[in-house]
C-alpha cells in the first residue's frame, strides 16, 4: 500500500545518539564510517492530506527543539543520497509486532485525525564506505534477518499487509494407515516434536473414535505434550544403572518438599508460580524459566519475550499476583571469542550478550519491575545454545493462593491481539538447534510489546482487587491450546475462535489456537461478573474478548464459524501421554589434576582471575536496568561509598512502609558440571544459600527453585549425569532443610554444526528466596570501617578443580569442590546468627577466584585497604600449612563466607558463630591496597586501583567505569 | 486542616504510580488515583483537587519519544484546564516520565505562560537507559514549595533525560530567571558537567525545573523513590555514625513541602 514517508532528522548542529551507537556497531564489524547520522521514519497510509501530514509530523512526530522533518508523497520517487552517502534503512518484517505504529495511530485519534495504516522505521546515512561492505556490514550490526527488512539506498514507500486469505478447512490427518516409520516422518515434517510411541498413542485413540484428527487436534495435543509442557523425560521412567527411577522430578525436587513439608510453603509445583507465606496477610511467589531457544535466535526480542512471559507466569498464579522483581541469569560463550571459532548459523556472543540485555532492560524498565538480582557465566560451549534464565517474584494475598474454575464460566481473553508470532514455540524449544535453525524456526520467534503487557497486568490487578475472576492463566507456550487446555482439565470447554482478535487477516484457525503471540492472559469469570469485567478493562485500556465457556463435558471443542476443529477428550490430552522410558547411566569423567608450576606472581594472578568474565564486574549491565522501580529497594546490586561493588543478594521490602522483607540470591557454576555434575549440583544450591545468608537472609526461611538447562538427555550418559545431579541436588536440599517451591527444565541444548555436535554442560541454576522480618538486619558485601576485622567462617581446602584460576591456567582439574552438609549448615545458621544479632559489618560469599577474590571485592566496593594473613585460614582437606600460596588463595572451597567484624564485637560473633569453624584473617587498614601475607611475608599485593582497572575493564562496553573512577 | 486532594495520574505504561501515592500519603496528603481514561472522560474533575502529580513509567511506551503520546492526549482533551488548575491554586509534580509529559506539554518551563515546547528532555548521551544514584542541589528558584540550598542523593533513571532549551538565551533565563529548580552537582557542590555526576549530559547540569508560577516542578531524578530511610544507599552507614536509622529519605522533602503548601494555602 503506497504511504506518506516522513523522516524524521537530528538537526546536524546536535549530538545523534543514535546514530553514534550505530557507528561503534559498524566499526566492531570492521567498518570505519566517517559519519553515521540516523533517521526515525514514519509511513502513513495516503488517507491524509498533505496539510494533515505535515501538521501531524511537526507537532507529534518531531522535537521541535533539536530535529527536523521530510515528507515524501505517497507514490514519489525515493530521493538519491547525497553523493558520498550510502543508506541503510531498517523495517520491521510483515507480521512483525511494531507497537510505535499503535502509539501513532492512538496520536492520530487524539488529534482528530483520520486513523490510517502505520509502519515505523529506521535509516542511517553513512559516509566514508563502500556500498557492499555496508551492506554486509549493516546486515550484522543494525538489524536481525529474523524480525528485520534491510533497504541498502532505497527508501521504504509502502506499508507492509498480510491480507492473504485464510484457509479455514479443519484438514483432518489420516494416520490410520501409517506404520511407526511413517508417523515420525508425519512429526518431523510437521515440527511436532512427538516420538513414535506418542504418535502411536495419538493414532490409536483416534482408531478408537473411527476418525482421523483435525490439524488443530493433534497440534494441540503436540503442544500439550510437549517436553516444554509436560517435562516427560523428567517425569518418565528412567533405568538409571541397574536403579529403576520412576519419575525423577518426583523422586527428587519434589520428593525434599514434601519430606520437609515446611510451613511457609503455600502451594507448590500446582500452579504457574511457587508460592511462600510472607505474613499473617500475604505471600510472594516465585517463578524462574528459561527462554533460550528464541533468545539464540534474536537476542533482543528473546530475551523480553522471556521476561514478558515469566512475568505473566507469576501475574497468572493463585488469582492474580503483582510481580515486584526480576531477577536474570545468562550463560553465553565469551564475548572475545574469535570469529574463526563462531560455527555458522550462530550469532557472535558479544551480539548476544548485547541483544538480550537490551532486550530485559527494554521490556523489565517499560514494565515498572526492577531487576534486582541476576549472574553471568561464560563457557565457549554456549555458543550455539546460551542460556537464558528469566524469574520473577510476586506478592499476593494469601487468600487468593488457590483458584478454581467452575463450568458456566465464560473463557475470557485479555490483552494482546492474536498474530502469526510465535507458531510452534513449545515444540521448537523441544528441539535441538542447527545450522539452518535461524531461518527454519524464525516464525518461533516474537517481538514484545511491554506496554500492551503492562495494560494486562493494570487490568488483571484491578479485577484481583475486586474479586472478578475464579482462575487465570497466562497464555505462553502453546498460546490458546495450552492456557484454555489447563483451565479446562477435568471440567470442559467449548470455545467460539472466531471471536478471537486479530492482529492481521489470513491465519488459520489452527494457527490462532497454538499461535503464541504474546501479552495475553486467559481468565474464568462468573456470568455475574463479566460486565464488570469489561467495564474496568476498558478503563485501563485492556482489549478483552469472550472466547466461550467452561463446561462440564470433558471434552475440549473449539469451533470457527460453526465448524468443529477440534472435539478433544481432555482426559486423553492431558493423561494419554505415553510414560516414556530412558536408559541412563553415569561415566565419571577421566581427567587429570594438572601439575602446574608453582605460581611465579600471586599479584598478577589475582589481577588476572578479577578479569576474568565470570569475576568481573557487571555493572555495565545493571546499570541499563531499573532496580529501583516499586520503591521496594532496601539494598542495591552495587554497594558501598561509590556504589560499585557487588551484591550478594538483593534485599527488598515491598510493602511500602513495612520493614518485613525478602532476600534473592541464585546459585550456577557450569565449569563444575565438567568434572562432576553433583558438584555443580551441590555448589549451586550452597552458594545460593551463601549469598542469602551472606546479606542477612535466614536460611531456615528459604525457599529455592530449580532449573536444569541440559544438552541431548536422549544420549545414556548426559541422561545420567542428569540423574547424578539430582540425587545430589536432593539430598543437599534435604539437609539444608530447603523446600524447591518451582522449577523447570530445557533439554536437547546442543548445536549441530555439520558433524560435530556442541553440547552446553549440565546446569541447575539454583534461586533461593529468604523472608526476613526487618530489613534493616542486612549488610552489604563493602567493608566499612577501617581498624574493623576480617574473619573467614568456613573451611578452605584443596579444591582447584573446575576454578577460574585454573580456567586462566587453561586446565580443569580433577578437585571439584564438595559440599559437606554439616559444615554447611554450621556456616549458614552461624552466620545468621551473627548478622541478626547485629554483631557484623560486612559480608562477602566466597565464590568463583575463592578467598583473594572475594577479599578483593570487600576492599574495592569500600575502598578501604585489607590485610589478610594466609596463615591464620582454617585450612581443610589436602591443604597444610605449607601448601602453595595460590591454593589458599584461590580454592573454590564452598561454605565460606568472609565478614567485618568491630573488634569490640569478637566474642559476641564468637558466641553466634557456634560450632562453625572460623578464624580472624585480616583486618581493614587505611592504606590504599589488599596485601595478603603468609609468614610475616607479602606473598600478594595488589592495589585497589590496580583491582578496579582489571575488574572493571572486560565488561566496560561503553568505556566509563573506570574513568568514572580515577576522575 | 483537612488532608489536600492530590491526585495521581495512572495511563498505560505510567508504572510508578503506588510509590507516588504512598509518598504523598505518608505526607499526610489526601492522594487518589486517577486513570487518564476517567479523566478525559469528566476532563473539569481536574479542579477538585489540589495537587496534580504525574508520576514516571512509559507512558504509551515512550513511542515516537518519551512522553509523546501522553502530552498529546492531554493537550488535545485538557486544553488550557491545566493552567486554568494552576490559576485556581493547584500544584503540579511531575517525576521523570511524568516531568517528560510535562516538558512536551509545554507546561514547564512555561516561560510565556502559553503551552508551548521550549525544551527538551532527549537521548543521554551515552544512547541507553542508566539507573545511577545522583547528587542534586536545590536552587533558589521561582518554586513554591522546594527550599533552596538543599544537598540530597535521590536515583535517575531514564533513558531520555538531557535537558536541551530551544535556544542560548532561553538557557540563559532558565538559570539565571530561576526555572532552574534541581541541578545535578559533583563531589565538591559544582553544577556537574561530566558523566556519571550528570548522568545523561544535560548543559548547565539541570535536572529539574519549575514554571513561571513557581507552582510546577518537574525532574528526571526520582523522590518517590528515596524518601523512605531504607531507600538510601547509604543507610547502613547512617545507622552505623548515628546509632539510629532517620525518619525520611532524602526525597521526602518535595511530598512535605508540596502537602504543607497546599494546606497551608487551603
Amino acid at each position: 500500500m503506497q504511504a506518506w514517508r516522513i523522516e524524521v532528522l537530528v538537526r546536524e548542529s546536535e549530538p545523534d545518539p543514535a546514530g553514534s551507537a550505530a557507528a561503534k556497531a559498524l566499526s566492531r564489524q570492521g567498518l570505519a564510517p566517517a559519519s553515521v547520522r540516523s533517521r526515525r521514519g514514519f509511513l502513513l497510509g495516503s488517507g491524509l492530506t498533505d496539510a494533515q501530514v505535515r501538521t501531524f509530523a511537526r507537532s507529534v512526530l518531531t522535537d521541535p527543539v533539536l530535529e527536523t522533518f521530510v515528507v515524501h508523497a505517497p507514490g514519489a520517487e525515493s530521493p538519491k543520497p547525497a553523493a558520498g552517502v550510502h543508506r541503510i534503512s531498517v523495517l520491521l518484517r510483515p507480521g512483525v509486532t511494531d507497537p510505535v505504529a499503535h502509539s501513532v495511530q492512538k496520536a492520530l485519534a487524539d488529534m482528530s485525525l483520520p486513523v490510517v495504516e502505520a509502519a515505523t522505521y529506521r535509516a542511517y546515512d553513512v559516509t566514508g564506505v563502500q556500498a557492499h561492505e555496508l551492506a554486509t556490514a549493516a546486515r550484522r550490526a543494525l538489524c536481525n534477518a529474523v524480525v528485520n527488512d534491510m533497504l541498502p539506498d532505497v527508501l521504504p514507500a509502502s506499508i507492509a499487509k498480510g491480507d492473504q486469505r485464510a484457509d479455514l478447512a479443519p484438514h483432518p490427518i489420516p494416520l490410520a494407515h501409517l506404520d511407526r516409520t511413517g508417523l515420525e516422518q508425519l512429526s518431523k515434517e510437521g515440527g511436532l516434536a512427538l516420538d513414535g510411541t506418542e504418535m502411536l498413542a495419538v493414532q490409536a485413540h483416534f482408531a478408537k473414535l473411527l476418525r482421523a484428527p483435525n490439524r488443530m487436534e493433534l497440534e494441540t495435543i503436540a503442544q500439550t505434550w510437549s517436553e516444554h509442557c509436560k517435562h516427560k523425560t523428567l517425569t518418565g521412567r528412567i533405568r538409571f544403572d541397574g536403579q529403576l527411577v520412576d519419575n525423577l522430578l518426583k523422586s527428587t525436587i519434589a520428593h525434599v518438599t514434601h519430606t520437609l513439608a515446611r510451613d511457609f510453603c503455600v502451594s507448590v509445583f500446582v500452579d504457574n508460580a511457587g508460592i511462600v507465606k510472607f505474613d499473617d496477610e500475604d505471600s510472594v511467589c516465585i517463578k524462574v524459566e528459561t527462554h533460550n531457544r528464541p533468545s539464540a535466535i534474536e537476542p533482543f526480542g528473546g530475551a523480553g519475550t522471556g521476561v514478558g512471559g515469566v512475568i505473566r507466569d507469576v501475574l497468572g498464579t493463585g488469582k492474580g499476583a503483582r510481580p515486584i522483581a526480576n531477577t536474570d541469569v545468562f550463560c553465553f560463550a565469551p564475548p572475545d571469542m574469535p570469529k574463526e571459532k563462531i560455527p555458522a548459523g550462530c550469532l557472535h556472543p558479544r551480539t548476544v550478550l548485547q541483544g538480550v540485555v537490551a532486550g530485559v532492560r527494554d521490556y523489565g524498565n517499560p514494565m515498572g519491575i526492577p531487576t534486582v538480582n541476576g549472574s553471568l557465566h561464560f563457557d565457549e560451549d554456549f555458543v550455539g545454545n546460551p542460556l537464558v534464565y528469566v524469574g520473577n517474584v510476586g506478592i499476593l494475598k494469601t487468600a487468593r493462593a488457590h483458584k478454581q474454575v467452575h463450568a458456566g464460566d465464560f473463557v475470557v481473553a485479555l490483552g494482546g491481539r492474536t498474530g502469526r508470532d510465535g507458531i510452534h514455540g513449545a515444540t521448537f524449544s523441544s528441539l535441538g538447534l542447527h545450522t539452518k535453525s535461524e531461518s527454519v524456526s524464525s516464525g518461533a520467534v516474537q517481538i514484545g510489546d511491554p506496554i500492551a503487557e503492562r495494560k494486562v497486568m493494570d487490568a488483571v490487578l484491578a479485577l484481583a482487587e475486586r474479586d472478578l475472576f475464579s482462575a487465570i492463566t497466562d497464555c505462553g507456550a502453546g498460546g490458546f491450546s495450552s492456557a484454555i487446555g489447563e483451565m479446562a482439565e477435568g471440567l470442559g470447554a467449548e470455545i467460539d475462535l472466531q471471536s478471537a482478535p486479530l492482529k492481521y487477516d489470513g491465519l488459520a484457525p489452527w494457527e490462532i489456537w497454538i499461535s503464541e503471540a504474546q501479552e495475553r492472559m486467559v481468565l474464568s469469570v462468573p456470568p455475574r461478573h463479566l460486565d464488570a469485567v469489561k467495564a474496568v478493562c476498558a478503563q485501563e485500556c485492556c482489549e478483552v474478548t469472550v472466547l466461550g465457556r467452561f463446561t462440564d463435558t470433558g471434552k475440549l471443542v473449539v469451533k470457527f464459524e460453526g465448524q468443529v476443529h477440534a472435539d478433544l477428550d481432555l482426559h486423553f490430552l492431558h493423561k494419554g501421554l505415553p510414560v516414556r522410558e530412558r536408559i541412563a547411566t553415569y561415566v565419571a569423567k577421566s581427567l587429570v589434576e594438572p601439575n602446574l608450576p608453582p605460581e611465579s606472581d600471586c599479584s598478577k594472578a589475582l589481577l588476572t582471575v578479577l578479569s576474568d568474565y565470570a569475576v568481573c564486574s557487571k555493572e555495565w549491565i545493571v546499570r541499563q536496568y531499573d532496580h529501583e522501580v516499586q520503591a521496594a529497594s532496601a539494598s542495591k546490586p552495587l554497594c558501598g561509598p561509590r556504589e560499585d561493588g557487588p551484591a550478594d543478594a538483593a534485599v527488598l521490602a515491598p510493602k511500602l512502609g513495612s520493614r518485613r522483607g525478602i532476600v534473592l540470591g541464585n546459585g550456577l557454576n557450569p565449569r563444575y558440571s565438567k568434572i562432576d555434575p553433583a558438584a555443580m549440583a551441590e555448589c549451586a544450591l550452597d552458594e545460593a544459600m551463601r549469598n542469602i545468608v551472606a546479606t542477612g537472609g535466614d536460611p531456615d526461611y528459604t525457599a529455592v527453585l530449580d532449573n536444569y538447562c541440559w544438552s541431548n538427555t536422549n544420549h545414556e550418559e548426559r541422561l545420567g549425569e542428569l540423574v547424578r545431579a539430582s540425587f545430589a541436588l536432593r539430598d543437599l536440599a534435604l539437609r539444608y532443610r530447603t523446600p524447591f517451591v518451582s522449577g523447570k527444565d530445557s533439554l536437547h541444548n546442543e548445536f549441530k554444526d555439520g558433524d560435530r555436535t556442541i553440547a552446553i554442560p549440565g546446569c541447575i541454576l539454583v534461586t533461593a528466596m529468604s523472608v526476613i522480618a526487618d530489613v534493616a538486619r542486612t549488610v552489604n558485601s563493602a567493608l566499612c570501617k577501617k581498624g574493623s576485622v576480617l574473619v573467614l567462617v568456613g573451611l578452605t581446602k584443596n579444591e582447584l578443580g573446575g576454578s577460574t584460576y585454573y580456567k586462566t591456567k587453561g586446565v580443569l582439574g580433577t578437585t571439584v569442590p564438595r559440599v559437606d552438609p554439616d559444615l554447611g549448615i554450621a556456616v549458614l545458621t552461624g552466620v545468621h546468627r551473627a548478622i541478626a544479632a547485629g554483631c557484623v559489618l560486612s559480608a562477602h560469599d566466597c565464590s568463583e577466584g575463592g578467598l583473594a577474590v572475594a577479599a578483593t571485592e570487600m576492599a574495592l566496593g569500600g575502598r578501604l585497604g585489607l590485610r589478610v594473613d594466609l596463615s591464620a585460614v582454617p585450612l581443610g582437606t589436602g591443604l597444610s600449612p605449607t601448601s602453595r600460596v595460590e591454593d589458599v588463595l584461590f580454592s573454590e572451597s564452598q561454605s565460606r563466607i568472609l565478614l567485618e567484624v568491630d573488634r569490640s564485637r569478637l566474642q559476641d560473633l564468637q558466641a553466634n558463630l557456634r560450632s562453625a569453624p572460623h578464624a580472624v584473617i585480616g583486618e581493614v587498614t587505611g592504606s590504599d591496597a589488599v596485601t595478603f601475607v603468609r609468614d610475616g611475608k607479602d606473598v600478594c599485593t595488589v592495589s585497589i586501583a590496580a583491582a578496579e582497572r582489571a575488574w572493571k575493564r572486560p565488561l566496560d562496553l561503553d568505556g566509563t567505569l573506570i574513568q568514572e573512577v580515577t576522575r | 486542616m483537612k488532608a489536600p486532594k492530590v491526585l495521581v495520574l495512572r495511563a498505560p505504561g505510567i508504572n510508578c504510580e503506588r510509590e507516588t501515592h504512598f509518598a504523598f500519603e505518608r505526607a499526610g496528603g489526601a492522594p487518589e488515583f486517577v486513570h487518564v481514561t476517567q479523566l478525559l472522560a469528566k476532563p473539569d474533575s481536574l479542579f477538585d483537587y489540589r495537587v496534580l502529580a504525574v508520576p514516571g513509567g512509559f507512558a504509551y511506551g515512550d513511542d515516537i519519544a518519551s512522553g509523546r503520546v501522553l502530552a498529546q492526549e492531554l493537550k488535545g482533551r485538557l486544553g488550557d484546564r491545566v493552567l486554568q488548575f494552576l490559576e485556581r491554586g493547584g500544584l503540579v509534580l511531575g517525576i521523570c516520565n511524568g516531568f517528560q509529559v510535562l516538558v512536551r506539554l509545554g507546561l514547564l518551563p512555561c516561560t510565556r505562560g502559553k503551552l508551548e515546547e521550549e525544551v527538551t528532555l532527549t537521548h543521554n548521551l551515552s544512547n541507553h537507559y542508566e539507573c545511577r544514584w545522583v547528587t542534586l542541589q536545590t536552587q533558589k528558584s521561582r518554586c513554591v514549595f522546594l527550599p533552596a540550598g538543599l544537598t540530597v542523593r535521590w536515583p535517575a533513571a531514564h533513558g531520555e533525560g538531557r535537558l536541551v532549551p530551544k535556544d542560548e538565551v532561553l538557557a540563559r533565563v532558565l538559570i539565571e530567571e530561576g526555572y532552574a529548580a534541581l541541578r545535578y552537582v559533583d563531589d565538591r557542590g559544582a553544577p556537574a558537567t561530566h558523566y556519571p555526576a550528570n548522568p545523561n549530559g544535560s548543559p548547565n547540569a539541570i535536572a529539574g525545573l519549575t514554571d513561571r508560577t513557581g507552582r510546577v516542578l518537574g525532574m528526571m531524578p526520582h523522590p518517590d523513590r528515596s524518601f523512605l530511610p531504607t531507600h538510601m544507599p547509604n543507610w547502613r552507614e547512617t545507622m552505623r555514625t548515628t546509632g539510629s536509622m532517620p525518619e525520611d529519605g532524602d526525597g521526602m522533602v518535595i511530598f512535605r513541602e508540596m502537602v504543607k503548601v497546599a494546606r497551608a494555602e487551603g
